[in-house]
């Protein structure tokens, strides 16, 4: 299999992602264009688990695991990633959330400053 | 060409199309909908690549519940059904910096593995993930433990109004000296 098509399918989707958190301005869809960034970076480095292990044939694995690893583990980072983007949007949306309870509204280029505040 | 490449290339492609119609889409809803589409054809793309167990986990907690999540935080700010007006800023400089860094990205890949051949991955079974997990990467994964019920601690906190949150047009004077930096 050529690597190169699941990496550059991973850079357009990272691209896009870029793209709709510059452009949005609902909160929600901003979370959502954060959550294909971070699906990009899991099938890098998924894809990245099946080149370097190919080439790490025989390679022993961290020194400090022994004799319990095994070069590549992008499959295990992956699942952190993903863990970690389920905590991120849980907090994101109580965030969102509140504020829209606060002040009826999600667009994050009106949130007003410490100053502005106080009128 | 092999049948890998053809499946991971018409995955890519839905993967990509899809993509494109969550950072464009005028109606909210259907945003979250192609997103569920995008994380679907990725976790595909993961299965054609071996790594069964984060294929199916992708599927139970990205398209289980994060989308889902996000569709109530949809309902929940009363967004309209139909297509919503002033959703999106000018789409000039973000499309520049966009196309900017995929094209960037795209173009260092491809540089960088050219048009190699690489042997097919062994299907990777939940044993050798598990094994990884619980014997390399066990204090980061602790650690993730910890940092997931912070984070849950942290979203109860924030959404509940009787504790520590506070109502902004009620403010006593101390808190809104508080918030005005010096």
């Amino acid at each position: 299999m050529h690597v190169t098509i699941p990496y550059v399918v991973a850079a357009a989707l990272f691209g896009l992602g870029v793209h709709g958190v510059i452009r949005r301005r609902n909160a929600i869809l901003v979370l959502m264009a954060v959550e294909l960034m971070l699906n990009a970076v899991n099938l890098i480095l998924v894809t990245a688990d099946v080149a370097v292990r190919s080439a790490l044939v025989g390679v022993p694995g961290e020194a400090w695991a022994n004799p319990n690893s095994q070069a590549g583990s992008g499959g295990v980072f992956a699942l952190f990633v993903i863990v970690l983007a389920a905590a991120e949007v849980g907090v994101g949306l109580a965030i969102v959330l509140q504020y829209y309870r606060m002040r009826k509204a999600v667009a994050i280029d009106e949130v007003p400053l410490a100053d502005e505040v106080q009128e | 060409m092999t049948v890998a490449d053809v499946l991971m290339i018409a995955l890519g492609a839905v993967a990509v199309g899809s993509g494109t119609l969550v950072v464009t889409s005028a109606h909210l809803v259907r945003s979250g909908l192609y997103l569920v589409v995008s994380l679907g054809a990725t976790a595909g793309l993961y299965l054609v690549l071996g790594a069964e167990l984060v294929a199916w986990v992708q599927v139970l907690v990205y398209v289980g519940a994060v989308v889902v999540l996000l569709l109530f935080a949809v309902m929940l700010t009363r967004a309209p059904i139909g297509a919503s007006a002033g959703l999106d800023r000018p789409a000039g400089p973000s499309a520049l910096i966009g196309a900017g860094v995929g094209f960037g990205l795209a173009a260092l890949f491809a540089d960088a593995f050219r048009w190699i051949e690489y042997p097919r991955a062994d299907p990777g079974t939940a044993e050798r993930i598990g094994g990884e997990i619980f014997g390399t990467w066990v204090l980061p994964f602790e650690v993730l433990s910890i940092l997931l019920l912070s984070a849950l601690v942290g979203a109860i906190v924030l959404s509940r109004p009787d504790i520590g949150a506070r109502r902004a047009p009620e403010q006593t004077p101390e808190e809104a000296d508080e918030e005005v930096p010096a």
